[in-house]
């Protein structure tokens, strides 16, 4: 099986994998790095949201053999702390229910306000149309990301 | 609970103490029975038996308090509620908690059920008391010490205070508590002294959640596991016939192809290998049952209901005298598909069979039930057989059913290795434990222009309404007044969604009861409060809605939602409902944007008594009122050649922020006893949209999803 050099969370990994495994299945099962979830396999849900070149991409659609070279961040390597002003708000307005697509929500929402730091509603809505919330916690999470752009703003 | 009061009732059968090796206090409680006789909670923390104790109290000698929970966490919140009750009544600083799940490698255990939206109206009088019982002994040890009387001794915040201003932190007293004799009568607080209760407290698992630590049973690990992918029918109805799988066995990774009883389980090293390869098998599949479709279960159920084959589940008076007397009949029939739960996390489970024991690991709701399921499965004795719950990235149901784990349990039995079987999303949406279509039909006969008989059938498929949903509001409220159930035995799997029953049948009385108002020229609030104005002083113990406290939610929910005044272009639809012991009233705001009606607002008014935790509370709401609408707006789930036709989100649509609205939440400030929020704000959801839309567009609504009905494209928000 060929090896692939990727860099997650500013460390290099060389990993031996088929060339055709997405990016969140190495991830979760070789690297052991589980905040990324499975959802729908089909880059429908968002569960499996990472930042690839800051870029908030869907892994679970992401070849290994097409990220080599890149950056890639996942939840794990957000913050060392928790303490991304995202995180940070999805704590204080405590976002939450069950837990599991919530990762995936706060890298499509971090990845977002570097691109649109002072958003509207609608922006908002618009940009986080792709991860789904089984538990619909929608509201809280466009009341997380808003205080979170006056944070970094 | 109207004020505190003196419980005569004996903790000593319940709560039981130790004095830890390490220093600190360690109190072991069984939640819901008593503990044996003989059992002892640990002098070691790590050793820690949920056998005999279903939660443990740890007070460490310098007074931080740990509380081992006992429950499962689906979303629901009761990780954090639960225990808050503990700390109110142990008068400790919240900031002083931590919650903990039971550790990961204890044998042979077994917990409480989570579903129904019970949990915290069970724990509600045992958990304070454990709590109180644990302040008292405390408080002995200190009047103890001083030499005074307790009575003369109060407690703030982890600290004993004595009549003479002397004061010791719990922390001191845990040594000399531990070893006292478990009091026999606990005083509890007074509502207006909660200092925990009713305040905002975060989710407790929230720093694990936001940082992507492995908390999920998709996230369990353990070394030499294997992960098994599954092939089942690809329909309802078929068997396996034959099969080829020389071509997965070549993919490298692949460990074992198994046959287990009708499907195939392919092993891997990892996630990926196993699902591909899976799907590399070439398998036959012959008949074996009726293959069903979607038109044939809707004729099979329409049928039924036109029919004459019922189970009468409440009779009341004489609904066919009044129905032959009236002078006019409205008579509708309401229609829902089946339902996928698509928890975001799909079905997987950990099982290690082994010579010894049997350990299962993930997210399940009935860890009792699964035990006894997979030792039955397995011929194995039920004592050999431990179930261990991870968080469960949701449930909505579907966990309640151990099916998957009895799966993983039958290959690990084979291949006598520690196995997690992993569903992909098209596994999970088409192996599913479906709500059930069901159809209603209401039929009310009016005389005089007053509603004179009720007539509520029901048609299911594979079971009918339970428990008391027959006795929910109108009955008492109508002289004449019957349910009456059938059902169509299917092949497909079918079990409990989200408010089992309520979450289709509040859609369909709540609309009926619109146009009922419409026919009869009556304002339709005014109907349900002169309906419900006929319960009171019922004496029908079948009735346990409050119909005070429903009428209370509806005069509030007009009140602050500013129904029958709307803004200009805002049509404003109504319903109240009572389930899960909660009563709430719910106004749905909907605005035409490009002839399309758009909800941008629901007002939700709950009673559900003590509002534990307001934070998480409204969570719930939020969330179950978003889901009621998702649902009876877009959840189109129908079955082709006996395999429902979406399997994964591409074309089956769940709701997205992009198409919800705000949900405004207000509470119902009184005393009474918490009841559950995890189900009761979804069911009245479908109706107040429907409602709305129908002054919106003029068009009623019968049918769900919506989306068909109004023949619009999806989005709606």
């Amino acid at each position: 099986m060929p090896v692939y050099n990727l860099k997650i969370n500013g460390t290099a990994h060389s990993i031996e994998a088929d060339p055709d495994t997405p990016l969140l299945w190495v991830l979760r099962d070789h690297l052991n790095l589980v905040g990324t979830k499975y959802g729908c396999g089909i880059g429908q849900c968002g569960a499996c949201t990472v930042h690839v070149d800051g870029t908030a991409t869907r892994s679970c659609l992401l070849k290994v053999s097409m990220v080599e070279a890149m950056e890639i961040t996942t939840i794990e390597g957000l913050s060392e702390d928790g303490s991304h002003p995202v995180q940070i708000a999805w704590k204080e307005i405590d976002v939450p229910q069950c837990g599991y697509c919530q990762a995936g929500q706060i890298m499509s929402a971090s990845a977002f306000l570097n691109t649109n730091a002072n958003p509207s509603k609608e922006d908002i809505r618009d940009a986080m149309s792709g991860n789904l919330c089984r538990c619909a916690s929608y509201n809280r999470i466009e009341k997380a990301i808003e205080t979170a752009s006056s944070k970094l703003s | 609970m109207k004020s505190s009061n003196n419980i005569h009732l004996s903790r000593r059968s319940f709560i039981k103490t130790s004095a830890l090796a390490g220093g600190g206090m360690l109190i072991g409680f069984n939640l819901f029975q008593a503990c044996k006789p003989e059992a002892k909670p640990p002098v070691d923390i790590s050793q820690l038996n949920f056998n005999d104790f279903n939660a443990f109290i740890k007070i460490a000698d310098n007074g931080m308090v740990t509380i081992f929970s006992p429950n499962p966490e689906i979303g629901q919140g009761v990780k954090t509620s639960m225990p808050m009750l503990i700390a109110e009544e142990l008068d400790i600083s919240w900031d002083n908690v931590r919650v903990v799940q039971g550790a990961l490698d204890t044998e042979n255990y077994t917990r409480q059920v989570a579903g129904g939206s019970q949990s915290i109206r069970l724990g509600w009088e045992p958990l304070r008391q454990t709590g109180a019982t644990a302040r008292q002994m405390l408080i002995n040890a200190a009047a103890q010490r001083w030499n005074v009387d307790p009575k003369n001794c109060t407690t703030e915040a982890g600290v004993v205070k004595g009549p003479d201003g002397a004061t010791l932190g719990y922390g001191e007293l845990v040594k000399d508590a531990a070893v006292l004799e478990v009091p026999e009568e606990v005083t509890l607080k007074k509502p207006e002294d909660f200092t925990i209760i009713g305040k905002d407290i975060v989710n407790v698992d929230v720093d694990k959640i936001v940082t992507g630590k492995p908390l999920f049973g998709l996230d369990y690990k353990e070394d030499g596991m294997l992960t098994a992918v599954v092939m089942r029918a690809p329909s309802f109805g078929l068997k396996l016939k034959d099969y080829d799988a020389s071509e997965s066995k070549n993919v490298t990774g692949v460990v074992d192809i198994i046959d287990v009883k009708n499907r195939i389980a392919v092993l891997a090293k990892d996630t990926w290998t196993a699902m591909k390869a899976r799907d590399l098998i070439k398998a036959n599949w012959e008949e074996d049952t009726e293959i069903e479709s979607t038109a044939m279960h809707d004729k099979k159920l329409m049928d039924l209901l036109n029919g004459k084959d019922f189970k009468t589940m409440r009779a009341d008076g004489n609904v066919k005298k009044a129905f032959a007397e009236a002078d006019q009949v409205l008579e509708r029939v309401y229609e829902s598909p089946f339902l996928p739960h698509n928890c975001m996390e799909p079905m997987n489970f950990f099982a290690d069979v082994q010579d010894e024991k049997v350990r299962l690991v993930g997210p399940i709701q009935t860890p009792e039930r699964t035990a006894q399921q997979v030792a039955t499965l397995l011929e194995r004795d039920v004592k050999d057989v431990s179930v261990e719950m991870t968080r469960m990235g949701g449930g909505f149901g579907r966990r309640l059913y151990g099916d998957f784990a009895q799966e993983a349990a039958l290959i690990s039995n084979i291949v006598k290795k520690p196995v997690k079987v992993v569903y992909t999303r098209e596994d999970d949406m088409t192996a599913g434990v479906y709500r059930p279509a069901i159809k209603y039909k209401i039929s009310a006969s009016i005389k005089d222009g007053e509603i004179t008989g009720y007539h509520l059938k029901e048609a299911s498929i594979n079971s009918n309404m339970y428990g008391l949903i027959p006795n929910f509001f109108p009955a008492g409220a109508i002289e004449n007044y019957q349910v009456d159930v059938a059902k169509y035995d299917s092949n497909i799997t079918t079990g409990a969604w989200r408010a089992p029953y309520t979450n289709f049948l509040s859609f369909a009385e709540q609309s009926f009861f619109d146009e009922l108002a419409e026919v009869l020229g009556k304002d339709n609030i005014a109907l349900r409060l002169e309906l419900l104005e006929k319960v009171k002083g019922t004496t029908d113990e079948r009735i346990q809605y409050s119909p005070e406290r429903l009428q209370n939610v509806i005069r509030e929910a007009v009140a602050k939602s500013g129904y029958g005044q709307p803004k200009e272009g805002v049509y404003q639809g109504f319903s109240s409902y009572y389930c899960h012991n909660t009563h709430v009233a719910e106004v749905a705001d909907v605005v035409m944007e490009n002839e399309v009606p758009v909800v941008k607002k629901v007002t939700c008014v709950v009673d559900c008594g003590v509002v534990v935790n307001p934070l998480g509370a409204k969570n719930q709401i939020e969330g179950g009122v978003l889901d009621g609408i998702g649902h009876a707006m877009y959840g189109n789930f129908t079955f082709e050649k006996g395999t429902p036709v979406d399997k994964n989100f591409n074309t089956y649509h769940l709701i997205r922020i992009n198409e919800t609205p705000q949900v405004e939440t207000h509470f119902i400030k009184n005393d009474y006893a918490p009841t559950g929020l995890g189900e009761p704000a979804l069911p009245p959801a479908g109706a107040a949209v429907a409602n709305a839309i129908k002054i919106a567009t003029g068009k009623r609504l019968y049918k769900q999803p919506f989306v068909n009905e109004l023949k619009v494209k999806a989005p709606l928000g």
